[in-house]
């Protein structure tokens, strides 16, 4: 730290090095950002959810969500009281709505989180491999690629039981890495072309260094743009599995919330407040993730800018 | 695979004996074009990946916890003969069950837990509905989303081209169910003073002939709002991917030299531009057959429609274990199958991808 104060901006030390490069390229990344308008929206409204979810517990105390507990009259439209009105146990919609976020934000966060590491992994391996092993990674790829799925992942919640947030977390990461993985070796195979891979192997680096020290550098951008684009298919998911019945009744996701209103009638009774607000919370969402995805995907790939 | 490329490479007349055989890997391509070894490899491919679904739905069960017969049995009452039988099936060495499995996949001798009836026959009779609601909104979905995608591609940044991408955005991040039960509400049951104009679910009021045409008719009526429903989602996708194409398309220098030549700007589009980007947008529609799966079982639970989603709703409710596992298997070989199709259908569009 000494010798950063004695020449300023000019760090000594490989790691010190890197770590400036770094803050550099994600400054030089923000401005970019910055400038797109879509993004930005897309930013601001995760940045509302994101609130609404931490402070549910503040704003709206357990008991409120709570059936036996609840106050309101049944089913009832908005009112001054109950601003998007009652479900048919007479909770506040508003209260549902909020805590909802948290398990949708949650499930779709961590089932990203899974099917990043899978896809990552997958990805490089196969494309560093050339042998047996990285063409079983590949065709494995394709497989998973190729099967449907919502009813792959019904049976696979039907077999690991369901009804529990963990189990839709688990289903929707084992099933969705596929894609990041082709994604992820096409770009391992670029990298591995270049001359750098081929100095660090002259100098005898085994495979293992090869692909976190070289490749993953160089494939990070990529997945963290994919990321982004994972998260709002997740939630998507996350929302179609509760609605068919598949998630944590005790945890009202948006998704369950709407399972509930479907399966009680509410389209019958025509509670369009019942239904409208959690499907409304999906698609804001959703829609933020997959345009902070597009602005990002265009920061890291520039031949994309011109659309 | 090179069994059957062998097999289909000695037809042809043997060469004369004399040069030396070629190496081993390029043995399967002796005597075929590129066009044959293209089709033979993807047909391989389908194969194998219709394999795994083998595997995944036989093993998958397998794994389930707890008793399985009483999981496949739930509810009903089955005479202990029966009882016997399945116990003595599920009691064999697995891997000789998994090959009598491999033998006849669809010989399911557990009858469904719910309908107290064979899968096959239950999963049989519904396939017709689902193929008419999802082909209609395909075919709708296709023709109205290569439209949008080439307007709004072809003047990109245009006012037409914000308002689309972003309804198109808008539609893509939309979960399909919650969509139909929006359009249930307004148009179906009625709300905000509009009266119910359709009906609120089903394939056929009661009591119509299904056969006359105004059973026919009435079907066509039953089926507005599902569709309308499927279309506006897959749409979406499809108006995406072919916007992005045409786009992708736009600085070809083919494209230059056509405007060079003095051909009209819509001529340049119909004739040079579209063609090619319609290619990627082609392969998309066929490659996410598994996406438009999802949005059957949704849509027709919402809409009870008499369908494959809806039975596989009711299955999953249960859960009723063996019609799951059947309803899976041939969601699987129907998106693997419509995926070989795709895959040769273009290698006849588009020579290029057979080398």
């Amino acid at each position: 730290m000494a010798s950063d104060q004695q020449t300023p901006g000019r760090p000594q030390g490989r790691r010190a090095i890197a770590r400036a490069r770094r803050r550099e390229a994600l400054g030089r990344g923000w401005r970019q950002f910055r400038t797109h308008r879509g993004g930005m929206a897309g930013l601001g409204i995760l940045v509302f959810f994101t609130l609404v979810a931490l402070l549910a517990p503040v704003l709206f105390p357990p008991e409120t969500i709570s059936v036996t507990q609840a106050t309101g009259e049944l089913l009832a439209p908005p009112s001054a009281e109950y601003w998007l009105g009652t479900d048919d146990s007479g909770r506040s919609m508003l209260a549902l709505l909020a805590w909802g976020a948290r398990v949708s934000l949650t499930v779709g966060i961590a089932a990203t989180l899974i099917s990043m590491v899978i896809g990552t992994s997958v990805g490089i391996a196969s494309g560093h491999y050339t042998g047996f092993g990285g063409a079983t990674l590949q065709r494995l790829t394709d497989w998973v690629l190729v099967i449907p799925f919502l009813p792959l992942a019904i049976v696979l919640a039907t077999v690991l039981g369901g009804g529990s947030t963990l189990t839709i977390i688990v289903v929707i990461g084992v099933t969705s890495w596929a894609g990041t993985a082709r994604l992820i070796r096409a770009q391992t195979l670029s990298v591995e072309g270049r001359p750098y891979l081929e100095r660090s192997r002259a100098l005898g680096s085994g495979n293992w260094h090869q692909m976190t020290r070289h490749v993953l550098p160089n494939v990070f951008p990529l997945v963290l743009t994919n990321t982004t684009l994972t998260v709002a298919i997740a939630i998507l998911s996350e929302t179609t599995l509760s609605f068919l019945g598949l998630g944590d009744p005790l945890r009202p996701s948006w998704g369950s919330t709407l399972d509930q209103a479907f399966s009680n009638g509410a389209v019958s009774a025509g509670a369009w407040w019942y239904i409208g607000p959690p499907g409304l919370c999906v698609v804001l969402v959703v829609l933020s993730f997959t345009m902070i995805g597009r602005a990002l995907e265009q920061i890291v790939n520039p031949r994309l800018g011109r659309q | 695979m090179s069994l059957i490329q062998d097999v289909a490479g000695s037809g042809g007349p043997d060469p004369i004996p004399g040069p030396p055989p070629l190496p081993r890997k390029e043995k399967g391509s002796r005597g075929l074009s590129p066009g044959a070894t293209f089709a033979l490899r993807k047909t391989g491919a389908a194969l194998g990946t219709l394999f795994f679904v083998l595997v995944v739905n036989f093993f998958l069960f397998r794994l389930l916890p707890g008793d399985p017969i009483g999981m496949y049995t739930r509810g009903r009452n089955v005479p202990p003969e029966q009882l016997a039988e399945l116990r003595a099936e599920l009691n064999r060495p697995v891997l000789e069950q998994f090959l009598t499995y491999l033998r006849n996949p669809f010989a399911s001798t557990i009858d469904s837990a719910q309908f107290n009836r064979p899968v096959w026959e239950l999963v049989t009779e519904r396939i017709w509905p689902t193929l008419l609601l999802v082909g209609t909104a395909i075919v709708l979905a296709s023709i109205i989303g290569v439209w949008i995608g080439i307007k709004a591609g072809w003047k990109r940044g245009k006012s037409f081209d914000k308002v689309s991408t972003g309804v198109t955005l808008t539609l893509y991040s939309m979960p399909e169910f919650w969509l139909g039960m929006i359009l249930l509400i307004i148009f179906g049951v009625g709300a905000f003073g509009l009266p119910g104009m359709f009906p609120i679910g089903g394939i056929s009021s009661p009591g119509v002939d299904t056969s006359s045409l105004a059973g026919w008719l009435d079907v066509a009526w039953h089926m507005v709002l599902p569709v309308t429903t499927l279309t506006l989602v897959y749409l979406a996708e499809y108006a995406l991917v072919m916007r992005s194409s045409l786009v992708d398309e736009m600085d070809e220098d083919y494209l230059t030299t056509a405007r060079a030549k003095g051909l009209m700007d819509r001529l340049v589009r119909r004739r040079h531009a579209v063609p090619n980007a319609l290619l990627p947008t082609v392969t998309l529609i066929f490659l996410n057959l598994g996406f438009t799966v999802s949005g059957a079982i949704t849509v027709e639970t919402v809409f009870s429609w008499p369908g494959l989603g809806l039975l596989s709703y009711e299955a999953l409710r249960g859960p009723d274990v063996a019609l799951l596992q059947a309803i899976f298997l041939l969601f699987s070989i129907g998106v693997v199958l419509a995926n070989l199709v795709a895959d040769l259908l273009y290698a006849v569009i588009d020579p290029r991808v057979r080398s």
